[in-house]
């Protein structure tokens, strides 16, 4: 058998709460970093949330983006973008914008830049995103984000103490602003799928702090004597090959996803790949740590609701 | 006592392979003869390349058109009934008359209300009467004027013969167009921005159109204009109208590309009546407010049918027919969106999810198998089990595959295996516990389960919310994750339980590898 991994499933006893005033601090900046980054640089909205045109296309030749640039520069259309794709050249993408914020108008410009372009290209995808459905699309974002949000934490604060649900409330914004501010740190464009993403990442990461808050309460009412900081260190050591093993395989799918799964997604697939390493720390440095100012004991109850029967 | 009794044994066995069953025809060579009930999961338009298009319906503009001819028979009863108003106005939401005697006002009122069923009229206390459509008549005017124009747009995709064309409302006012396979929507866009409402009118030669810009025509007459903006005055009433056309095609006339139409027994007789009495008079043929060409009549048209003469090419002659046979538009459309995948690109993104898919679930199986050996090995078949369990499901529910849906089924993939690693964990620590082989097997999955089930729900609700919330491709992400979380948690917990007891009957080990 090639066990070469055979260590992770090995029995550790690491102080994982020594190190706590350190990572709050690394914690706080990341916010407060993101949060800078976000007012100072905002997001690059795909044209799902701004509306707007966005073309794909293909040539057969390495296409000079230079002179396409000129030439659709002269066209009667704002915010122009142009950007090279993939290896070889041949693949372009273009955002553009009409002068009016009008439908009429958007439709308008697609023609026109098929005109100026010629028939020499292919042209793989036109997205067409009129300034209503635009607005729409972003209040749907929004709106989704917060009912997932709400509705996570709803779910927690019915299986776990409130101080729980707060610990995980928190972990679980840490990693969304955390991501979001790297997304617009790097510029990277934010779409509807960044949106889908970002849930995921919101599930993956209260799933982690789930597991670890579990065995959190197994174990409080396991060892009554044990002292909390011990108890919060053991519960993490205990799953902490888990943690691991199943980090690995999320970060491993997702890789390979940012990787061949085409440009199409490969915002999605980073954020994703993001997420789960934010969210894996964050289950131990945030939502966990987190619960270390609290006297867990004094509120357990050996009654709490436990609709799925726990041990 | 670690035993699973026949029945459960197989209830599992038969959820697998009714799972595999129902994935195979994703790789059947030849899908056509396959019956319906039993068939490959349905592509997204950004896998199989076509175009989906949003469209709204303009109700204010048919709204305000038809408040327009409320407000002139109001007009013409307040005249035929000698009553006097102070002033008479109208939008897109009704009509307002100011009438400042009181009697008059309770008259008016009364004969207001027979212009139209559903009609409404409310004094506001100050002299000011009301008239609009009730909230019921109102939304099923609406309703109407959305499936008219649904079936306008039917019957004009049809004509293009583009395959499975799914048409359907979305909302109020939202008609949603998806055409698999078509590469070019601009021609589809711009079949569907006409309105295409033609009609007949006779031309009045004798006013001049500098009379008519300032206003010196009567009430029987309006100013229209040609391609090139040239004025014709033309009478208001139409002689006849475009809902008559029972057909167009088109062809040729010395050489030049026309379109010949044929009116229903109705309007070949208007059409034949109004020739016949103006002969020599021009006659202007009027397509969405603009005059396409206006012949003289040299003689009368009695058989119902003619040729319309413009400045038509041969594909615009074609276009013309096609929009007069499929009809008028009851509403001005507008595209609010617009998602075209060409076929090059829905290619290679199922190239890419495809070899995405391959290397992420070779990553996992080696790291499982890296990390627990034999037990990570029986894992892989769950792991399998599950791509075929979720490609079943995704069949059987005949629900569409996007290209975020692969992703779903990737990190579904990567995220499947938590269940065994939890429920192998727990294994290792009851073995530590001083437990027996079979004991410990057990209890790793009865006290693994609640957290399993936490852990995955978490992840449900995040699905859930991303369904109701999503459109297209997002909603087709949520769809696989959602069925993701489900079938794996069957298959980590049934289907590797299967496969440890089996093993555990046979060998009867005094460890468990973990």
């Amino acid at each position: 058998m090639i066990r070469i991994f055979k260590w992770v499933t090995k029995d550790t006893n690491i102080n994982f709460m020594k190190s706590t005033k350190i990572t709050y601090a690394i914690s706080t900046t990341l916010i407060l970093l993101a949060v800078a980054c976000i007012t100072l640089k905002g997001f690059n909205f795909g044209i799902d949330f701004s509306g707007g045109i966005l073309m794909e296309i293909k040539s057969p030749e390495v296409i000079d983006v230079d002179a396409m640039r000129d030439t659709l520069g002269k066209l009667d259309i704002d915010e122009l973008n142009l950007q090279s794709m993939g290896e070889d050249g041949t693949e372009i993408v273009i955002r553009a914008q009409a002068k009016t914020l009008d439908e009429k108008a958007q439709m308008g410009i697609i023609n026109q830049i098929k005109e100026a372009l010629g028939s020499a290209y292919e042209y793989r995808r036109i997205d067409l995103v009129g300034p209503q459905v635009g607005d729409e699309l972003k209040k749907d974002g929004v709106i989704a984000s917060v009912i997932a949000i709400l509705a996570i934490t709803a779910y927690i604060w019915f299986r776990f103490e409130w101080q729980f649900a707060f610990g995980a409330i928190i972990g679980l914004i840490h990693d969304i602003l955390v991501t979001v501010g790297l997304l617009s740190l790097f510029q990277m464009d934010f779409s509807l799928t960044t949106v889908a993403a970002i849930l995921t990442l919101a599930g993956y990461s209260v799933n982690d702090t789930v597991v670890t808050y579990d065995r959190i309460r197994e174990n409080l009412r396991k060892y009554k004597k044990m002292n909390q900081t011990d108890l919060l260190n053991k519960s993490i050591n205990d799953i902490l090959s888990r943690t691991i093993l199943t980090g690995f395989t999320t970060l491993f799918a997702s890789l390979a996803l940012l990787i061949w799964g085409g440009d199409t997604l490969r915002s999605f697939a980073f954020t994703i790949f993001w997420g789960v390493i934010i969210g894996t720390y964050s289950s131990i440095y945030v939502s966990t740590a987190f619960l270390a100012f609290f006297d867990l004991r004094a509120s357990q109850n050996e009654e709490a609701i436990n609709p799925f029967g726990n041990a | 006592m670690y035993k699973l009794s026949r029945s459960r044994v197989i209830t599992i066995l038969a959820i697998c392979a009714a799972g595999i069953f129902f994935a195979v025809p994703n790789i059947m060579p030849n899908k056509d003869v396959l019956p319906s009930w039993w068939q490959p999961i349905n592509l997204g338009l950004d896998l199989q390349g076509g175009s989906n298009l949003l469209l709204e319906v303009k109700l204010d503009e048919v709204l305000k058109e038809r408040m327009g001819s409320i407000e002139d028979a109001a007009r013409q009863i307040m005249r035929e009934n000698r009553i006097r108003y102070k002033s008479l106005t109208s939008n897109e939401n009704g009509v307002k008359v100011a009438i400042e005697n009181a009697s008059s006002r309770t008259r008016a009122t009364n004969l207001f209300r027979k212009i139209d069923e559903g009609i409404t009229v409310e004094d506001d206390g100050n002299g000011l009467l009301n008239i609009h459509y009730s909230d019921a008549a109102l939304a099923q005017l609406k309703r109407k004027i959305v499936d008219q124009s649904i079936e306008i747009v039917r019957r004009r995709i049809d004509e293009l013969g583009t395959k499975e064309p799914l048409i359907q409302s979305q909302g109020a006012d939202r008609i949603v167009v998806q055409l698999p396979g078509l590469q070019n929507p601009e021609y589809v866009k711009t079949l569907l921005g006409k309105t295409a409402k033609m009609s007949f009118h006779l031309v009045d030669s004798a006013a001049r159109a500098a009379d008519a810009k300032r206003g010196k025509l009567g009430g029987k007459y309006k100013l229209a204009y040609g391609e090139m903006g040239e004025p014709y005055v033309i009478s208001r009433k139409p002689v006849v109208g475009g809902e008559d056309l029972v057909d167009a095609q088109p062809s040729f006339q010395e050489g030049q590309a026309v379109v010949s139409f044929r009116f229903n027994s109705h309007g070949g007789k208007k059409f034949g009546e109004a020739t016949r009495d103006n002969i020599g008079e021009r006659l202007a043929i009027v397509l969405d407010n603009e005059v396409i060409s206006a012949p003289v009549i040299q003689s009368a048209i009695m058989g119902g049918s003619g040729v319309i003469t413009g400045d038509f090419t041969v594909e615009s002659a074609n276009d013309l027919a096609l929009l007069l046979r499929s009809g008028a538009l009851p509403a001005p459309l507008e595209v609010l969106e617009e998602r075209t995948v060409g076929a090059g690109l829905g290619a290679d993104s199922i190239e890419a999810g495809v070899t995405a898919s391959c290397i992420g679930l070779a990553a996992v199986v080696f790291f499982m198998v890296a990390a627990y050996g034999l037990f990570g090995l029986f894992t892989t078949v769950a792991v399998f089990m599950n791509l075929l369990l979720m490609l079943g499901v995704l069949s059987l529910m005949s629900t569409t595959l996007t290209l975020p849906g692969i992703a779903g089924i990737i990190l579904t993939i990567g995220m499947a295996v938590d269940a065994n690693v939890l429920i192998f964990e727990r294994m290792r620590e009851e073995v530590k516990n001083g437990r027996s082989t079979r004991d410990a097997a057990d209890a790793g999955f009865t006290e693994a389960w609640s957290t399993i089930v936490d852990s995955n729900l978490t992840t449900l609700v995040a699905a859930i919310v991303l369904f109701y919330f999503g459109t297209g491709p997002v909603r087709g992400f949520a769809v696989t994750l959602a069925i993701g979380i489900a079938t794996s948690m069957f298959t980590s917990v049934t289907v590797t339980r299967l496969i440890i007891t089996a093993w555990l009957n046979k060998y009867k080990p005094t460890k468990l590898p973990i």
